[in-house]
């Protein structure tokens, strides 16, 4: 059974001047899934976000955010969301409890002990009372988060959050947006323009580009058809003869012969050039990844 | 609405301004005092010292001879008599006219800093309390709760209010403090001429009256208030508009300058009067100073002020509601 919608968007569309920025995005995110949100930079990523948030009127189009529309009922819808656009921004003057404090001020029944709870959750209870100033950058993003958890949302949005963070930190924060997907069940929308990034984190894509959705999908779905077979053969020349004369073969520099990957006709292919008296010393499935699938799409515009 | 203005309140305190501008207005006010201190000691020294009850007494009795003339118009007569009183008052109470105590400080001071001073102190908050948003980029936080925009702009503006009455109760109180250590606290009875008009043909004097000090002052800080919170508006708008606090700040500073220059030289340019800065020495009124383009009033300044004061509000609200942040 597939799980309830809680962020719905339908035909949302942003026109500024004569240009038309979005063009009809339509998507739903459902409960307990990380939804990624990939284009290059310029897409249209952050203009979507800033309309699903609330800080840039959409057009035409509708944002229902577990069932209320975002228009109608603009402070309903925005009770169960938590966000972090961009870099999150917090007051550097005040404590990192203060700025707690701040926002659970703007939340309806949000006291001092849920403020306690995501200081946990996000482990910053030791510096909590310091300035903000004084933090990393990980532990801003961090403390972003904690301030986007306050109001118990459903729906979680963030902005490219591993922006600017150490590889170890980019790990962390992967690791806990699949912890609050996963075992709070919320649903997180993270925009990237990093693929590596998407194909970790996220159950489903949407590739962006120029304000549309070109394609939306699991991650495995659309890597699925792509599939390749790295063969190492011995001796090299006749296995890539024989290959070459079955399917369409890439060559690579190290002696490794890709073709695309098949159910029934890769064992096939093997038996006969095991049988021609190739020896195969390696045959290896690869895995592609989405840089390959997203220039495809995208016809080749560039990206990170 | 109470925790956003507390919300407000944390963040302008833990920004320190107050403090900045109470430390600014406490090192004026002490050059200030030093100042008038030097005036009276030069008053002193040219009348030889301690005969200012003499020269008083001596005012008295020509005042009074001159009273006794039937040639006196009755406005005249009337205007001689209330200086005689107020004459006779300072006598009576053993004042030196021409040595302030505390309360006088604080006319003197007021009435020079409600054009100028005051306003910039105010403009050192209001610039920055929408703009800072945008450039700390919190605005994105500020408006992704479940709360209506005008009401984060409304708690803004209501911190901004309370901000301003703060500041103006902060320059009365040092300036009454540190003045006092000078010239002493006592003169709150002292009686001060008010109820002038300027009128066409000149001033008119018929309605004028003596006034407890202490009354008068009231007035005073009410008008310095009431400019104030003018002045904080129309700040409080240019930091919605535009997003750089410094631009934000150099427009208003060149607005209220030009104020100031103004005055000396619009005397024929009749509509500058609509303008909102040369309506700011509302305290002027009160002491029968003619006015800087004929035909203003007291109502007619603060009547202008109030439209610009509204329209100001106004535009900040719409703007603020309707933006699209980027």
């Amino acid at each position: 059974m597939e799980k309830p919608i809680t962020l719905a968007v339908k035909e949302l569309r942003k026109v500024i001047g004569k240009r038309e920025i979005i063009k009809e995005l339509t998507f739903d995110l459902r409960e307990g899934e990380v939804f990624g949100f990939l284009g290059p930079n310029g897409a249209g990523k952050t203009t979507t976000i800033r309309m699903l948030v609330g800080l840039i009127k959409p057009t035409s189009g509708t944002i229902e955010i577990c069932g209320t529309n975002l228009k109608e009922d603009f402070q309903k819808a925005l009770g169960n969301l938590g966000c972090i656009v961009e870099n999150p921004e917090l007051y550097p003057f005040l404590s990192g409890y203060n700025n707690l404090l701040h926002f659970a001020r703007m939340l309806p029944n949000v006291g001092e002990e849920r403020i306690k709870e995501v200081t946990e959750l996000v482990g910053l209870t030791e510096r909590i009372h310091d300035k903000v100033k004084t933090y990393s950058l990980g532990m801003r993003q961090r403390l972003g988060i904690a301030q986007a958890l306050l109001g118990r949302p459903k729906v979680l949005i963030l902005d490219e959050p591993t922006n600017g963070l150490d590889p170890s930190g980019i790990r962390e924060m992967r690791e806990f947006i699949r912890f609050l997907a996963e075992d709070e069940g919320l649903s997180v929308l993270v925009s990237s323009h990093l693929l590596s990034e998407i194909q970790l984190l996220c159950d489903r894509v949407a590739i962006i580009a120029k304000g549309l959705i070109i394609r939306t999908d699991t991650v495995e779905r659309l890597l699925a058809n792509r599939e390749q077979v790295a063969w190492r053969l011995s001796p090299f020349e006749k296995g890539r003869d024989l290959l070459s004369s079955l399917t369409v073969i890439e060559e690579t520099d190290n002696q490794t012969i890709l073709t695309e990957f098949h159910e029934q006709k890769t064992p096939e292919w093997n038996r006969l050039l095991v049988e021609a008296g190739v020896s195969v010393l390696e045959m290896s499935r690869k895995m592609p990844v989405l840089e390959d699938l997203f220039l495809e799409l995208t016809g080749g515009e560039a990206i990170e | 609405m109470n925790k956003l203005i507390q919300n407000e309140m944390m963040k302008l305190i833990a920004k320190k301004r107050l403090v900045v501008i109470a430390l600014i207005i406490g090192v004026l006010v002490v050059l200030f005092t030093y100042a008038q201190y030097k005036d009276v000691q030069r008053e002193r020294d040219k009348l030889g010292t301690n005969d200012w009850r003499t020269i008083l007494q001596q005012q008295i009795v020509d005042t009074t001879n001159r009273l006794s003339s039937s040639r006196l118009s009755d406005e005249w007569r009337q205007e001689l008599q209330i200086s005689l009183q107020q004459k006779q008052y300072y006598l009576d109470h053993d004042i030196n006219p021409a040595e302030p105590g505390a309360p006088t400080f604080i006319r003197i001071f007021l009435e020079n800093a409600i054009d100028l001073f005051i306003p910039l102190m105010v403009m050192v908050i209001a610039s920055d309390i929408v703009s800072s948003e945008h450039s700390i980029g919190t605005v994105k936080l500020l408006l992704t709760r479940p709360v209506r925009r005008w009401k984060v702009l409304m708690s803004k503006y209501i911190s901004l209010c309370l901000a301003i009455s703060l500041i103006i109760a902060i320059a009365g109180l040092l300036s009454f403090l540190i003045s006092g250590l000078v010239f002493g606290y006592k003169g709150w009875n002292a009686p001060i001429i008010t109820g002038f008009h300027v009128t066409g043909s000149g001033l008119n004097t018929s309605d004028v009256k003596l006034l407890d000090l202490w009354k008068f002052l009231m007035m005073d800080f009410g008008l310095v208030w009431f400019v104030a919170i003018v002045v904080g508006t129309l700040a409080f708008m240019l930091s919605v508009l535009i997003r750089s606090t410094a631009a934000g700040m150099g427009v208003m500073l060149a607005a209220l300058i030009s104020g100031a220059i103004l005055n000396n030289m619009v005397s024929s340019w009749e509509s500058a009067k609509y303008f909102f800065m040369v309506n700011l020495r509302l305290t002027d009124y009160m002491q029968g100073n003619p006015p800087p383009i004929e035909g203003m009033t007291l109502s007619f300044s603060m009547m202008v002020l109030f439209v610009w004061w509204a329209a100001s509000l106004a535009i900040s609200f719409l703007v603020f509601t309707k933006k699209d942040v980027f």
